[in-house]
């Protein structure tokens, strides 16, 4: 499903370049959990932003699902997003003054499904995630555990081939933690190929599979099951 | 592909839950077309009675009045009163009959009108029959002085509306008889005038008449020269320079003695009165473009908050699969959608507004009927409804390209 080669990436921090991603070759399998972990710095959210089609890399190849993701314009990449992933975010960035239902209809939006319909798919992936009594309220009226839940309905509403989360517990308690990473487990067993970016070792061992970032290269790579 | 209808109720769904925005940026657009029409309007309702006052009378005449000398000249001691008579009237009728239309006479007196039980004090103007012209003077009713009454000198008058509202209240004046200065007079006639209250509360009655009366004289206090209304301003002036040598030669007044005779021409007046009546409009439009262009700062700092707030959520929308073109799409639809509406509303306001004033300023303030021209408030309108959406478009374009990862990294 992802196929990654010989990637480098570096950012420029005023005359000097901070080199992020040093040659990193990684390939990820359909239907795989994956937790990308290492320290602050060791450039698993880059890695992450560029696997999401968030930020560019300088060289190196990156094919999606055999789509060559390379140098795209901005259009561009917005389509293959809506197409291919879905986003779960730390701080869940949900649309503060849409309803839950809403907020999970909005990638349909952007696919041009007609509104009744968006309508219906957005109730189902509600009710998938266990809020489907919570519909007509706004992220504010929410828990963190259910705006992540929310987070999640969004990122599945558009059946994306890929799902990416970013310490999507980070800002959780342990036990709601628990509840996100158990549903986040049980879309994977329905055949979803997930990666989840985390610092947190409890969280990475409940994925089959763990990589290990350090200053930028992958210095463990390791099935769990 | 984005269905049309689609996109516009999700702006319908923005606007219904950002009121505040929603309100800000209406607010702003609506008090700038509100404020830039009442402004201009009022502008043009101030030129409207500044016209009003300069049109009472002909344009084209020369008043002259005699009054004393100031300097002795041929053998005659200064302080002496010059005194204009019916025989000068006739001579400089002949003098200067090529150049003239009219030499009209008016006394001006002042005493009791009595109707019935009804009496007020009054100006009389004891004129010959050309004053209307002069005086722009409309008959309402009956008819003006005329040269029958002048060679006769009957005793009839033509009351200003007021006058006739005054002493008659809702009889017919015409063909009554009212008493003044020891005599009847005959109504005749009722006028009103331009030049507003002040003139409708006037009498005209035959100079010669007047003359009868106070001792059989044959006085004129003042002269209205009417000339060719073809003649340009330049000329009137050789005309009014011609007219004082001639008299001042004729009444031995030296010609150094800027007493002795007084001229006005009317034509400097209006002269005056029209550069005065440019810088006026000049003014205006100042108001009304400086008032245009705080509107139009108004929208496009209140544009470019709203698309620094919603920095964030066009992130996410990015993130989750909007195109850049949908994003300014987006804030586009909604700034447009936003400012037509209330600049409309503004627009309606503003015209209401200025029809309810109507004429409740003009005694206070001279602001007489104020109106704006619909094309002028209609392009004010689509000026800021314009400025706007560009105050929109350009933030909303730097935010579109902005890369979803830097939109939702502020926390």
């Amino acid at each position: 499903m992802i196929e990654i080669n010989k990637l480098n990436k570096s950012y420029l921090i005023g005359k000097n370049s901070l080199h992020v991603l040093k040659g990193i070759d990684v390939s990820i399998k359909k239907g795989e959990l994956v937790a990308i972990m290492g320290s602050s710095g060791s450039g698993k959210s880059t890695l992450l932003n560029i696997i999401g089609m968030l930020d560019n890399y300088d060289s190196g190849s990156y094919h999606l699902d055999n789509v060559p993701i390379k140098d795209l314009d901005e259009t561009k990449a917005a389509k293959y997003r809506n197409q291919f992933l879905g986003f779960i975010f730390q701080s869940f960035n949900l649309i503060n003054y849409k309803t839950a239902l809403e907020n999970i209809a909005l990638p349909l939006y952007y696919q041009g499904i007609s509104r009744d319909e968006r309508q219906k798919i957005a109730f189902e992936y509600l009710e998938k995630v266990g809020l489907s009594a919570w519909s007509e309220h706004l992220p504010s009226e929410l828990s963190g555990g259910q705006k992540q839940r929310i987070a999640i309905a969004r990122a599945l509403a558009s059946q994306p081939k890929v799902l990416l989360a970013d310490e999507p517990t980070g800002a959780l308690d342990s036990t709601t933690s628990e509840e996100v990473m158990s549903l986040i487990k049980k879309i994977n067993k329905e055949g979803k190929t997930i990666l989840v970016v985390t610092h947190e070792h409890e969280i990475a061992n409940m994925c089959n599979r763990i990589i290990t970032l350090k200053d930028g290269v992958i210095v463990t790579d390791i099935q769990t099951s | 592909m984005l269905f049309k209808k689609d996109s516009w109720k999700e702006i319908f769904d923005t606007i219904k839950k950002n009121k505040l925005r929603t309100f800000l940026s209406g607010f702003t657009v609506a008090i700038g077309i509100l404020i830039f029409i009442i402004l201009f309007g009022l502008g043009n309702g101030l030129e409207n009675s500044f016209k009003t006052f300069f049109t009472d009378d002909k344009v084209n005449t020369i008043r002259l009045y005699p009054s004393s000398t100031t300097i002795p000249y041929r053998g005659y001691e200064s302080q002496r009163r010059i005194k204009f008579t019916n025989s000068d009237l006739v001579d400089f009728k002949e003098q200067f009959n090529s150049r003239i239309e009219d030499i009209v006479v008016r006394n001006t007196f002042y005493f009791q009108m009595k109707y019935k039980e009804k009496a007020n004090n009054y100006t009389i103007r004891a004129v010959s029959p050309a004053h209307q012209e002069a005086e722009l003077t409309i008959i309402m009713e009956g008819r003006y002085l005329n040269e029958g009454d002048i060679g006769n000198t009957k005793r009839h008058v033509v009351i200003g509306r007021l006058v006739a509202e005054d002493l008659f209240q809702d009889e017919d004046p015409i063909g009554k008889y009212i008493f003044g200065s020891g005599h009847s007079w005959k109504v005749v006639g009722v006028f009103q005038d331009e030049g507003g209250d002040r003139e409708e509360r006037n009498l005209y009655v035959p100079y010669t008449t007047m003359q009868k009366i106070q001792k059989n004289n044959d006085e004129i206090s003042q002269m209205i020269v009417i000339y060719d209304k073809n003649m340009s301003y330049d000329e009137s002036l050789i005309l009014e320079n011609d007219l004082e040598t001639y008299i001042k030669e004729k009444k031995f007044i030296s010609p150094d003695d800027n007493k002795g005779v007084y001229i006005s021409n009317t034509g400097e007046e209006q002269e005056n009165s029209r550069q005065f009546a440019s810088v006026l409009s000049i003014i205006i439009s100042f108001i009304g473009i400086g008032t245009l262009v705080a509107g139009i700062i108004g929208i496009s700092n209140i544009m470019v908050f709203v698309v620094k707030e919603r920095t964030k959520e066009i992130g996410i929308r990015k993130a989750i699969g909007a195109t850049p073109n949908s994003i300014i799409a987006m804030v586009l639809q909604e700034s447009i959608f936003i400012t037509m509406i209330s600049g409309y509303l503004g627009l309606v306001v503003a015209l209401i507004i200025l029809n309810g004033i109507g004429d409740n300023l003009m005694e206070k303030y001279f602001i007489s009927n104020p109106y704006i021209q619909t094309s002028n408030a209609v392009w004010a309108t689509i000026i800021l409804i314009f400025f706007g959406a560009l105050a929109g478009y350009l933030p909303a374009r730097k935010a579109s390209k902005i890369k979803p990862i830097i939109a939702l990294r502020d926390k």
